[in-house]
């Protein structure tokens, strides 16, 4: 059966469906990441996101639902050239999953070509179809885009670790399941709770420090949470994680701005600015903090992309709280970074010395 | 890092002559390294004692050394140069091996040389077999448990303790034979006892299985800040336990998810931290199928077979990284030479799939043991990029150069049924993966492949989907949107036309256009401006844009016994001129080891199967001003006929000219009209007029295949019996094609190249042949200039030469053989650059390949400095000795004959000839001068050959005929007609290192120069 892709600009494609019948609409971007997908379709960050992979053959290991990073695939399509039907170990292959997370897919795509358009155009708003479109593009997105799936309020709960020496309340924004999971393996208990919680509530599960998780689209439409972000920094060593990253920046008074097509993959180089060494970090982010807004804020920059020299950490001076734009729980990607959660772990233990 | 300034001169060591497991890939990364050192501003000192080699060129170092490897020649060039520092990661085992012995030697001290890159302690660490195990258990990496042993009882228990299936590995057996896995306690009594008494040490390793585990390699970077990065992932379909160097191997890996992934990529980090490693690493690894353990196997770590291998498939390269990080430079301050817009500290990501193959000698040796294990028997091999999966594995089959229908239809010549299926199926061949499409095409499904040859199911769904849609081309009418289809399906015009059964022009008049795509490091992330390409027929964008005002010049494939590196050596150059005359020069090839396509080398490289689709195919979208096929051996001559047959305009020696040359009747008439002679010959097409014609040529009479390479096939012959049976197998190598049959004469063998503008003829020099005719000049020692040819007989060669060059209008470059005896004799002519045109361009300092492509380009030899016949030869003398790699392939025949055996060469330049054989035969035959009282052995035919037992006594050896306990011997000389490498004496002189001969010439040759 056929599926169309219509770009903002009126670039199109047409290719082979798979997954969910039905429509996908938001930001076309592209992932190039050669393992992964599983990871990379049921990661929240990519809500109201229709997904490219350039590498061409999608699906070859097939479906683990241990490997899911989100309680459903929350992005709107699955780009792919070339679907592969192999099994997972429990017998699910990608397009069975696809269609039963109710994500649209299409095939038979020439994905170098689309990610080149969107190298050159910039991340753009697209539409994916079961037929060809009949009104306008922009009409046609605006009627598709108010009806689309919102994502769910997170449900508090609480996760223990084994042996656990602290515990950490995750801001959920749409928090990947590796963060947890890394969590719990630092030996961290794991309280999970939705942005709109109050200090009060946050205040009353007594934790030893607060992680700022990732999630989808502009950080500034999340300016309502930056009071209570600048309420907890100064309570409890915090640390943030992508969204997370660039909510710390903004509740400290730097600025975002959208990047040209963003950092989607798993091979980008981040230099450690104190060590001088250089880490491989899985990465998903569409916005960056403003070198220049730095200026006059508490914030140091910690760590720099290595190929455009975009911000990649930051810490404040004065208080036990610091950040990473990339994804340090990795999953998909490079197990480099995971001394993040080792350093929380430093901060919280120094927290608890001090007042001890 | 800033890079390290209180060094300015670096000695590098190449790898040495190629043999099976260290071949071309060094000259790549010995080259690129080289040129990287030299951009850093250092002063780069070569040795290396192979001349067919782009590394040894003048452009590419400081200063070159063609010198033997050894510790005394290095001893004296360090000496004499006094370079700061020593890289000793870049040329393969030899390389390392050499390093340590100076090491050792105190040479290093005594000099104040450093080394640089990754350490001595650490390499030992790593290959040292213990010390690898007590590294890997501090770092908390599994690893097989295994037990070396010299007794079955100590292996009983063991496996006892590990349990069973056990792995048996003796020690120093050749080619790792005698071996296996041990199923149960009574296996290994019988496996384990025949391995003992094989072993020469009387040594087994015993190892725990791993049999069915999937094997993973990972091509590591790392600095000496720490930072690492993983280049390529790469799966072997094949399970663990044969050669990667022998496997089928994906680039990146298929079927590991990302945990399995990162888990493996985390360890292999772990372990080239904990190394220190500065420069490149390779480390295996094997994944179970079904749970998260896996083992680390092996770390090389210095540059490698399979580093090269990921350069080409990722486009990082590899070599070039490794040598600014041994100068002190960090990953994150050197600029990726592919984008130039990003650094070398990044992971490449590919957004296309690469299937490598390796080529086999078995289809040339269909005597020699064809199993593959865990001693690698490949001479070479070819990479297919793709989109998709099958494609590329389809490309990388049309790249084989094998069997024309093996290539169409996927089966092997002969189908084995039953037990023999399972049997080839369980025991892997060269022809493995054409038993598993004669499987599926016996009806077997994927599931009973897996149960079988344990491949993870995600290949074996494909090859069965691929064999199901060949299948169904067998029903489908050829239409033009069938063709298409099944072009995106990734078959070739060849098997589509088969299929079909259709004619090849209808199909490709029906085929669209391929699309080519770019390979940028980066899957587009980043804009590039690599001139890398490669096509797929998955519609869509074109990114390769025409350069116009280029050349194309047909590279020549895999590397095989027959057509080596020389053949890339000369492409290389003739890109080289091309530049240099103001042309785009663009490259075809398909081979992933060789400079020609590093991407560097030419402003445009095409990585694609050399057949005749995928050439025209890039000749419809370059619009080349003409196609050079005079520099890829055999592989680009044998296109010319179909590409001037559509039309494509070939540089040089036009097709009547090649033909003339290349088809029996027109080479016989075009020398009778020239007054030359040649040996009484006729021809003959099926068995009956081949023993109707032997006899009136008169026995011994030596028959060939027309139009085949390396000799193959090739016999001289004594009698009606044996005249039979080659005759067999020369109609089965080149079915339809007629076969020669000439009366072999006895006499002195000599070669020349020339040069020609199609009005004068150039000769650079008169090569002379140790061994008579009968040994194909390839495996002979050639020495330059001839030491035993008159006056008149060289003036004889050379206006024979020229005349053959004249009359078929020669343009560029020729190679014509002689024998020397009662006349002069013309054996063969090539109408193209040949294997000694390194040698001869080291030789006589004029870069024969670049000369010959201006003559191609219209220039006259007058332009280019060139005198018309052949000028005097410089005072020295300069050999070549031929190299073989028997001991890799158990079952090869050693005799020497007409068909090439050798896989490498070595030169010795001295002031005479005897001191020139020193040096030649150092890294060749690793044979020195006799010293009296050395005993030498023989086999019962040289024994009995008075001659040869005059002349070995008269230079002082004792002639023994067994191996004398405590008493190395000067050499084993065994003159049978019928021997192997697996036969006992030459097996003895293989695994104890003893100097092999195998031909009473080159020995009465040698010892006659020594003397």
């Amino acid at each position: 059966m056929a599926k169309f892709l219509y770009l903002e600009d009126g670039t199109q494609f047409t290719g082979t469906a798979f997954g969910a019948p039905g429509v996908g609409v938001g930001e076309l971007v592209f992932n190039t990441s050669m393992v992964g997908y599983q990871e990379a379709l049921t990661d929240p960050s990519y809500a109201d996101q229709l997904l490219t992979f350039t590498y061409p053959l999608i699906g070859t290991y097939g479906v683990d639902p241990r490997r899911d990073q989100g309680p459903r695939a929350v992005c709107q399509a699955a780009i792919v050239h070339t679907l592969e039907n192999e099994p997972g170990p429990t017998g699910e292959t990608l397009a069975q999953f696809l269609t039963t997370q109710g994500v649209p897919g299409i095939a038979g795509i020439d994905t170098r070509a689309l990610t080149k358009h969107i190298r050159t155009c910039a991340t753009m708003k697209a539409l994916l179809l079961d037929a060809p479109l009949t009104a306008s593009f922009d009409s046609t997105y605006a009627a598709l885009h108010s009806q689309r799936h919102k994502w769910p309020t997170p449900v508090a709960a609480t996760m223990k670790a084994p042996h656990a020496t602290h515990h950490v309340v995750v801001l959920d924004f749409g928090a990947k399941a590796g963060i947890e999971a890394q969590l719990l393996a630092h030996g961290c208990d794991v309280t999970v709770v939705a942005p709109q919680c109050s200090l009060a509530a946050i205040v009353a599960l007594q934790p030893d420090g607060l992680l700022l998780s990732n999630g989808p689209g502009d950080p500034t439409d999340y300016a309502a949470c930056l009071p209570l972000i600048r309420a907890l920094q100064a309570r409890y060593p915090l640390a943030g994680i992508c969204l997370g990253h660039q909510l710390l920046a903004l509740a400290n008074g730097a600025q975002t701005q959208p990047m040209k097509f963003g950092h989607r993959g798993i091979n980008h180089p981040v230099t450690l600015l104190d060590s001088g060494r250089t880490i491989i970090t899985s990465q998903n982010h569409g916005y960056t903090v403003m070198p220049s807004s730095l200026a006059g804020t508490d914030l140091v920059v910690t760590a720099v992309e290595g190929n455009d020299g975009t911000i990649e950490g930051l810490a404040l001076r004065h208080l036990p709280a610091f950040s990473v734009q990339f994804h340090p729980e990795a999953q998909p990607g490079p197990e480099d970074a995971t001394g993040f959660f080792t350093r929380f772990n430093q901060l919280m233990q120094e927290k608890v010395t001090r007042y001890a | 890092m800033p890079k390290n300034l209180s060094i300015h001169k670096i000695l590098v060591i190449g790898s040495g002559p190629i043999v099976i497991g260290q071949a071309a890939e060094f000259d790549y990364s010995g080259s690129q390294a080289c040129l990287s050192l030299r951009e850093e501003g250092y002063t780069v000192v070569l040795v290396n004692s192979n001349p067919a080699t782009i590394m040894t060129d003048a452009e590419i170092a400081d200063q070159v050394y063609l010198e033997p490897l050894t510790v005394p020649a290095l001893t004296k060039i360090i000496a004499a140069e006094r370079p700061d520092a020593l890289l000793p990661t870049l040329g393969g085992q030899t390389g390392l091996n050499l390093a340590v012995a100076l090491d050792q030697a105190g040479v290093l001290d005594t000099y104040n040389v450093q080394l640089l890159g990754t350490g001595l302690a650490t390499i030992e660490q790593a290959e040292d077999r213990e010390a690898f195990k007590q590294l890997m258990t501090t770092l908390g990496q599994p690893i097989p448990a295994s037990l070396t042993v010299h007794q079955l009882d100590d292996a009983l228990t063991f496996a006892a303790t590990v349990g069973y299936p056990v792995i048996v590995r003796p020690a120093y057996t050749l080619g790792g034979s005698g071996g296996g896995i041990a199923t149960t306690p009574a296996e290994l009594r019988e496996i384990g006892a025949r391995g003992l008494s094989l072993s020469p040490v009387t040594e087994c390793l015993i190892e725990q299985s791993i049999a069915g585990f999937k094997e993973i390699e990972f091509e590591v970077m790392r600095d000496a800040t720490g930072t690492a990065i993983a280049v390529c992932c790469m799966e072997n379909v094949d399970p663990v336990g044969i050669h990667t160097g022998d496997s089928i191997v994906v680039a990146p890996s298929q079927t590991l998810d990302d945990a399995t992934y990162q888990r493996l990529r985390t360890a292999s980090l772990a372990i080239v931290g904990e190394l220190d490693i500065r420069g490149g690493c390779n480390v295996q690894l094997a994944q179970s199928p079904d749970t998260d353990q896996y083992y680390v196997i092996e770390v090389n770590p210095r540059v490698s077979r399979s580093s090269a291998l990921a350069s080409k498939a990722t486009g990082y390269p590899i070599a070039k990284i490794a040598a600014k990080i041994a100068v002190g430079l960090s990953l994150a301050e050197i600029q990726n030479p592919v984008t130039k817009t990003t650094f070398a500290a990044f992971e490449p990501t590919l957004d296309y799939v690469v299937v490598k193959l390796p080529r086999l000698p078995f289809d040339k040796f269909t005597t020699a043991e064809p199993t593959l294990g865990t001693q690698m028997k490949a001479t070479g091999e070819v990479m297919g990029i793709g989109t998709t999966f099958d494609e590329a594995l389809l490309k990388a089959i049309a790249s084989l150069e094998s069997t024309p229908s093996l290539q169409t239809t996927l089966l092997p010549a002969v189908e084995c049924h039953d037990a023999a299926l399972v049997d080839a199926l369980t025991h892997p061949t060269d022809q493995r993966l054409f038993h598993l499409f004669s499987a599926l095409h016996q009806g077997w499904t994927s599931d009973q492949l897996a149960a079988v040859t344990q491949i993870s199911p995600f290949f074996l769904h494909h090859f069965a989907r691929l064999w199901a849609a060949l299948q169904a081309l067998h029903h489908t009418p050829c239409t033009a949107p069938a063709v298409e289809a099944a072009k995106q399906a990734g078959f070739s015009n060849e098997m589509i036309a088969a299929a079909m059964d259709c004619a090849l022009d209808d199909v490709a008049a029906l085929a669209p256009a391929p699309v080519y795509k770019m390979v940028d490091t980066c899957a587009g992330e980043f804009a590039s401006a690599t001139p890398y390409f490669y096509s797929t027929h998955f519609p869509g964008e074109n990114e390769s844009v025409p350069l116009g005002h280029s050349v194309l010049v047909i590279g020549s494939g895999p590397i095989r016994i027959g057509q080596g590196v020389e053949f890339d050596y000369t492409t290389v150059h003739c890109v080289q001129a091309l530049q240099a005359a103001g042309y785009h020069a663009i490259i075809v090839n398909n081979n992933p080891e060789t400079v020609s396509t590093d991407f560097s080398v030419s402003d445009k490289l095409y990585f694609e199967p050399l057949t005749v689709e995928h050439v025209l195919a890039i000749i419809a979208l370059e619009q080349p001003l003409g196609v050079i096929v005079q520099f890829g051996g055999q592989t680009a001559i044998n296109l010319s006929a179909a590409l001037v047959a559509h039309g494509v305009k070939l540089l040089g020696t036009e097709l009547a000219g090649i033909a003339q040359t290349e088809d029996r009747h027109a080479f016989e008439a075009l020398l009778a009209e020239l007054a030359i002679a040649q040996p009484a010959g006729a021809t003959a097409t099926d068995l009956a007029t081949a023993q109707a014609i032997a006899p009136t040529i008169g026995y011994p009479v030596m028959v060939r295949p027309s139009y085949v390479l390396g000799g193959r096939a090739m016999a001289v012959v004594d009698s009606p019996t044996a005249l039979a049976e080659y005759v067999q197998k020369a109609i089965d190598a080149a079915p339809h094609q007629p076969i020669l049959i000439d009366h072999a004469v006895q006499g002195i063998e000599c070669e020349v190249d020339l040069l020609s503008d199609g009005h004068q003829v150039f000769i650079p020099g008169i090569m002379e042949h140790v061994e008579g005719a009968g040994i194909h000049s390839g495996d002979s020692i050639a020495v330059y200039p001839p030491q035993h040819l008159t006056t008149v007989q060289q003036q004889a060669i050379i206006a024979t030469a020229t005349k053959i060059g004249l009359a078929v209008h020669a343009q560029g470059m020729m190679n014509v053989q002689f024998i020397v005896a009662d006349r002069l004799y013309v054996i063969d002519v090539n109408p193209r650059a040949s294997r000694t045109v390194p040698f001869m361009s080291k030789v006589t300092g004029r870069p024969l390949a670049q000369l010959a492509t201006h003559l191609l380009l219209g220039a006259r030899l007058a332009d280019l400095g060139l005198p018309v016949g052949c000028p005097p030869a410089p005072a020295r003398v300069a050999v070549k000795a031929p190299v073989f790699s028997f001991g890799k392939l158990p079952g090869l025949p050693t005799a020497l004959a007409p068909e090439m055996k050798s896989t490498g060469e070595t030169i010795g330049i001295a002031a005479t000839f005897a001191a020139a054989l020193d040096k030649a035969l150092t890294d060749s035959y690793h044979l020195t001068r006799p010293q009296t009282g050395q005993t030498v052995l023989l086999d019962p035919t040289a024994a009995q050959d008075r001659e040869l037992v005059t002349g070995l006594t008269a230079a002082g050896l004792q002639v023994a005929t067994t191996p004398l306990a405590q008493q190395t011997p000067w050499a084993v000389i065994n003159t049978a007609a019928h021997q192997t490498s697996r036969d006992p004496l030459n097996y003895w002189a293989l695994s104890h290192g003893v100097a092999l001969l195998t031909a009473r010439a080159t020995a009465l040759g040698v010892l006659a120069a020594w003397a």
